[in-house]
């Protein structure tokens, strides 16, 4: 029954803690480029507001698609909070987004098309990291389970630093943020008009960016997982990983995809599988 | 903050397409003079995200429209495209004085006049150039109107 409990508060926070984080980012990045910036509800605004636009879909599959990627998304954050098995709620989570893609293959319009592919490029950059970081997980505590991850009590940081400086790096392409912004992005910088949800309007773009919410907690508490032993450090790490995420945006430009897949597949090789061939030895000898 | 927050909680329920309008700008025909100053608007100094606004590329993403300079025979079909491919509720500004009227175009043989000519315009905002303060006040007033048409589409279903 205890775990049911966690899974509902979890599905049920999540998009207003969510949207906080979201508002809280804007205000910070307007801060750092000397502006006063939106309120910190702005995105909730913006959420509400789109929900009462008509209705211009394209394709009559599309908002299934949408539907199918929120549902598997929240069922991954879910099942997180649940303290289930970490691999299917990372594969949840996979799944949740390719729903995204098909979702912006669903028209014609090059612009949708161009982005939904980056955003495949993009997943295939990130998904290796974060499965990793299971395995890594893993190999310290002897278990997929979440809840028996928390309450292990061993210092997961201390055996894999490698892993998480290697997740932090994929979270600027899973957060959608400079350099790695190439399928969509919050900004101005309009190359590819919006990328893969340049198709999404009125309610189809406001549940976009409430699967976003969602996402960007799920990763968040994938982070908070290396931390579990110690609580306040938990938190303290998360603020200061987003704030560092927050100042890349904002001093780095788009890059090519090219250097996006390479920089992430060395990054995940050389920190991660590093990190964890360490670990193994060590284990081993 | 948390005050704030609190304060700002009442008032979603009471309207929020009026506080994060998201606005597509699009040149006619200008000289640039009110293009400018439409993204001046944008810059740390007028900062309009204070507003929740917005620029957005993307007419479907879009509530109000931006026009600055008359509409000729090249860009009408395009002014048409745009304003179409928006959703309700939407707004249409048109900014300076040749989007309003056409000023001293309108008499050309390539161009149709003002903005109102070919769409609907919901606010004028004349000057040449328009300032930075007189396009944001015509997004505010914009507001007025964008809330008057929700209201109405929701009477409709």
């Amino acid at each position: 029954m205890h775990w049911i409990i966690w899974c509902i508060l979890g599905i049920i926070l999540t998009p207003f803690l969510g949207g906080l984080i979201a508002g809280v980012d804007r205000v910070v990045t307007a801060r750092m480029q000397r502006r006063v910036g939106p309120p910190f509800l702005q995105p909730f605004y913006d959420v509400l507001k789109l929900f009462g636009k008509e209705k211009l879909v394209v394709n009559r599959f599309h908002g299934d698609f949408v539907l199918c990627s929120l549902i598997f998304t929240v069922a991954s954050v879910g099942l997180f909070f649940a303290g289930q098995n970490l691999l299917i709620t990372i594969f949840a989570l996979i799944v949740g987004n390719v729903f995204l893609v098909l979702a912006g293959y669903c028209s014609n319009s090059p612009y949708s098309m161009l982005g939904a592919e980056r955003e495949l490029l993009q997943m295939l950059s990130a998904e290796p990291m974060i499965l990793l970081s299971a395995v890594g997980l893993f190999m310290v505590t002897q278990s997929f389970d979440i809840a028996t991850i928390i309450t292990s009590g061993k210092c997961l940081i201390c055996y894999l630093p490698g892993v998480f400086i290697a997740l932090i790096y994929v979270l600027t392409i899973k957060l959608r943020k400079s350099p790695f912004d190439l399928s969509t992005s919050h900004h101005a910088h309009q190359e590819l008009v919006k990328g893969i949800s340049t198709e999404f309007a009125g309610p189809s773009l406001a549940w976009f960016e409430v699967i976003h919410w969602y996402e960007t907690i799920f990763l968040l508490a994938l982070l908070y997982l290396f931390f579990a032993s110690t609580p306040i450090l938990g938190v303290i790490a998360i603020l200061f990983v987003y704030f560092l995420e927050i100042l890349i945006d904002n001093i780095n430009a788009r890059v090519k995809w090219e250097l996006m897949l390479g920089s992430a597949w060395v990054v995940t090789l050389v920190l991660g599988l590093g990190n964890l061939m360490l670990l193994y030895g060590i284990q081993h000898i | 903050m948390v005050f704030n927050i609190y304060n700002n909680l009442g008032e979603v329920k009471v309207s929020s397409i009026s506080k994060s309008p998201w606005i597509i700008h699009y040149d006619g025909s200008s000289c640039n003079g009110c293009d400018i100053e439409v993204l001046a608007a944008l810059t740390p100094r007028f900062d309009v995200e204070r507003f929740g606004i917005i620029n957005v590329g993307n007419p479907k993403h879009a509530d109000i429209l931006l026009i600055t300079g008359s509409v000729n025979t090249q860009n009408v079909e395009v002014v048409k495209n745009i304003y179409n491919q928006m959703g309700e509720p939407k707004v249409v500004v048109a900014i300076g004085a040749c989007a309003c009227s056409g000023h001293f175009f309108a008499e050309c043989y390539n161009t149709l006049g003002g903005v109102d000519k070919v769409i609907p315009v919901d606010v004028y905002c004349p000057g040449c150039a328009a300032r930075p303060e007189a396009i944001i006040d015509a997004v505010v007033k914009g507001l007025g109107v964008l809330e008057e048409k929700r209201k109405k589409m929701k009477q409709k279903k």
